[in-house]
């Protein structure tokens, strides 16, 4: 393995607890020069990986955040009409230069960076049907044209292309097929462990078995709508320890479920299970088999 | 063994192609498995698999292939010596490369594309060879397993002559059916109004009016376009669509993703369409709703799409009383409110999941088919039914072959 490469490994970083199998997913979208496509439930640290990965390597981000509405084409340029009109109209700015009028989009910024950046194109599967297909040649030659100036835009320095879906839309096999892919899995109790540990040292071990008991009970309920993921426990954490509620107030009763549970019908399900007096479970073994320690 | 790879990759339906193990090659060739079998395992994983739904398929085989066994995955001490070994690795690495070099060459792919057009001109198929556009030949070359042969284990036979022995099964579209290409398919579901606050810049009219306006620059905003399609789903659900389940789940799936439309409703039945409906596809009585309440309830805008094989029992379609659940008794004939969904609404459509050639032996299927446009339910189907939901006039009714 050469040295310059061996520069670019990832290898997780304080702030984030990575499992073997992503790091060397991010590594292999390193060394193979390929964006590296990350799959998994929403609140599954995917946006954040992309973050830490930079913060690894020491490089700089830039963020491309898609929506419903997002075209391909302003990812690499926007040619602003109005503002040259506006200009035009009332003779200010340098009306002449069409140049100054044409402002990179995210993927241009990168492309232009005179340094080797990360690009995060986020829930790329929240954008129109065609638009993976939209952005492939660029990703893939990592150079484009400003048709406005005929100007080209080429990758100085390769950059590294971390995308994110929350699997709303099946991608185009043309797009699948460029991408190394990882699914970021929902953490097992034993990594939530060290997650939480991460964001808040110090909790007790007793109460966070507890918390996690809940937890993993709440996302095992099949009626939910929307299962609570590490972010909502992470949030919720923070609050049980800002009231410092203890143990055995947790052990029958779920507080500040709004933490946890986003949608009203899930609040309401859960406030119907109270009520009819269900049993919460405290041990680890009420959870069934798989979690039997 | 790293073919068995691949190939039992394939057989699992796992969707690999050259460009995937291309990709698994080259990493391993810049030594990232550190000689090391979870990381090999990983890296073929992320390299290779595109999709969390064939993680389990490539456990099985991974398993399969580096074990001889089916079931856990355990790294014997055996494999990993192989494993750790870099002259297997070299070995083998550099066979494959030279297989995947004689695929990728460019002479390869300018061959491929005359046997396509010579294809085109033998068959009387035409149009439809090349199949989905977008695909690169080469792409779709590779996903096919005689494809990959090329350079591999028969290495006497031409390229020309695989890409001839195919017959390019994989490139109909009027057999596969996968989610993508059905939404592809639905997108033409639309009729786009502009409605709503203009917010976006009409560059042509700016032009014009500021001519007008001698000079000084006048802007013009537009609304933007939305797409103005409702779509009520009418489904057959058990019995003889049983078999069906899967093509119809797909289409299914793919409508409730595509929010393109402006809404979207479904509702089921058993077999046919009688004084009520159900909201979930068990057809529970308490959740079911008078037929009568969604005609009220939806204007003739709304486009209905029936998914059913239109074949009962004729006294289900012909007779009062004729619905055969048990739970929902009903008073009139099935072919009236058949009837009465068809004058309700401006455009109605029904998709079937039977094979085209079986319509006319079903007497049903006759019946039905002269009541509302019927189309198969294949891409083409969804294609056509699609075009006489919105197309420019309601088609006659009567049955469509493909």
């Amino acid at each position: 393995m050469s040295e310059e490469s061996d520069f670019y490994r990832f290898k997780g970083t304080k702030g984030y607890i990575v499992s073997r199998s992503l790091v060397e997913a991010v590594n292999c979208a390193i060394a193979l020069e390929r964006p590296l496509l990350v799959k998994g439930e929403p609140g599954t640290g995917k946006t954040l990986l992309a973050k830490h990965v930079a913060e690894g390597l020491g490089l700089e981000m830039e963020s491309w955040h898609i929506k419903s509405t997002s075209k391909a084409m302003e990812g690499l340029y926007v040619y602003d009409t109005l503002q040259r009109l506006n200009d035009a109209r009332f003779g200010e700015g340098n009306v002449g230069d069409i140049r100054s009028y044409i402002k990179m989009g995210p993927v241009g910024r990168v492309f232009s960076a005179p340094k080797r950046q990360l690009l995060l194109i986020d829930e790329v599967d929240k954008a129109d049907l065609e638009f993976p297909n939209d952005i492939l040649r660029e990703l893939d030659e990592m150079r484009f044209t400003v048709m406005e100036t005929s100007d080209e835009v080429v990758a100085k320095e390769r950059p590294l292309v971390i995308i994110t879906s929350n699997n709303e839309k099946e991608l185009p096999d043309a797009f699948l097929r460029r991408c190394v892919f990882h699914f970021i899995e929902f953490p097992e109790p034993e990594m939530m462990r060290k997650i939480v540990d991460v964001h808040h040292p110090n909790v007790d071990t007793s109460l966070l078995d507890q918390v996690l008991i809940k937890f993993y009970w709440l996302r095992g309920q099949p009626d939910l709508r929307k299962k609570p993921s590490t972010s909502e426990l992470i949030d919720w954490i923070a609050a049980l320890l800002r009231s410092g509620i203890s143990q055995d107030q947790l052990e029958s009763h779920i507080p500040f479920l709004g933490s946890l549970l986003k949608n009203e019908q899930d609040t309401a399900a859960l406030a119907d299970f109270d009520e009819r007096g269900g049993d919460m479970p405290s041990e680890w073994s009420d959870l069934g088999p798989r979690f039997n320690q | 063994m790293f073919l068995d790879l691949f190939y039992g990759l394939r057989d699992e339906g796992v969707p690999v192609a050259v460009q995937e193990w291309q990709m698994f090659m080259t990493s391993l060739e810049k030594g990232l498995h550190d000689s090391n079998l979870m990381a090999f395992y990983n890296i073929a994983k992320a390299t290779l698999i595109k999709s969390e739904t064939y993680y389990d398929a490539f456990d099985r085989v991974f398993a399969r292939v580096f074990q001889g066994v089916e079931g856990e995955l355990n790294a014997s001490d055996e494999l990993s010596d192989w494993l750790s070994d870099p002259k297997n690795f070299e070995g083998l690495t550099e066979e494959q490369r030279k297989m995947i070099e004689e695929l990728d060459a460019d002479e390869l792919m300018r061959r491929y594309l005359e046997t396509l057009d010579e294809q085109d001109e033998r068959h009387d198929g035409g149009g439809r060879w090349v199949g989905t556009g977008g695909h690169s030949p080469f792409g779709n070359g590779g996903e096919h397993p005689t494809g990959i042969r090329v350079g591999g284990e028969s290495k006497n036979r031409s390229a020309m002559k695989v890409a001839e022995d195919r017959r390019f099964e994989e490139y109909r579209t009027d057999h596969t059916l996968d989610i993508r290409n059905v939404r592809v398919a639905l997108k033409r579901l639309r009729h786009l109004t502009r409605e709503g606050p203009g917010d976006e810049l009409d560059l042509d009219e700016t032009v014009d009016e500021t001519c007008r306006n001698a000079g000084e620059i006048e802007f013009v905003y537009r609304s933007e376009r939305r797409n103005n399609v409702r779509l009520l789903l009418l489904m057959d659900v058990g019995g003889t669509m049983e078999p069906y389940y899967e093509p119809v789940s797909r289409l299914l799936t793919a409508l409730h993703e595509e929010r393109g439309l402006r809404d979207f409703k479904a509702y089921y039945f058993h077999n046919c369409v009688y004084e009520r409906l159900g909201t979930t596809a068990d057809l529970y009585v308490k959740d079911a709703i008078p037929t009568g309440d969604i005609l009220r309830r939806f204007d003739e805008r709304w486009k209905v799409m029936f998914v059913g094989d239109a074949a009962m029992h004729p006294a289900e379609l012909m007779n009062p009383r004729g619905n055969i659940n048990p739970r929902f008794e009903s008073e009139s004939r099935g072919i009236d409110w058949l009837m009465r969904i068809r004058s309700h609404f401006n455009r109605s459509a029904w998709l079937n999941p039977d094979p085209a050639s079986d319509w006319e032996y079903t007497r049903t299927t006759r019946v039905i088919g002269e009541i509302f446009p019927m189309f198969s339910l294949s891409l083409d189907g969804i294609q056509d039914a699609v075009t006489s939901l919105v197309g420019a006039k309601p088609s006659a009714p009567g049955i469509t072959r493909h």
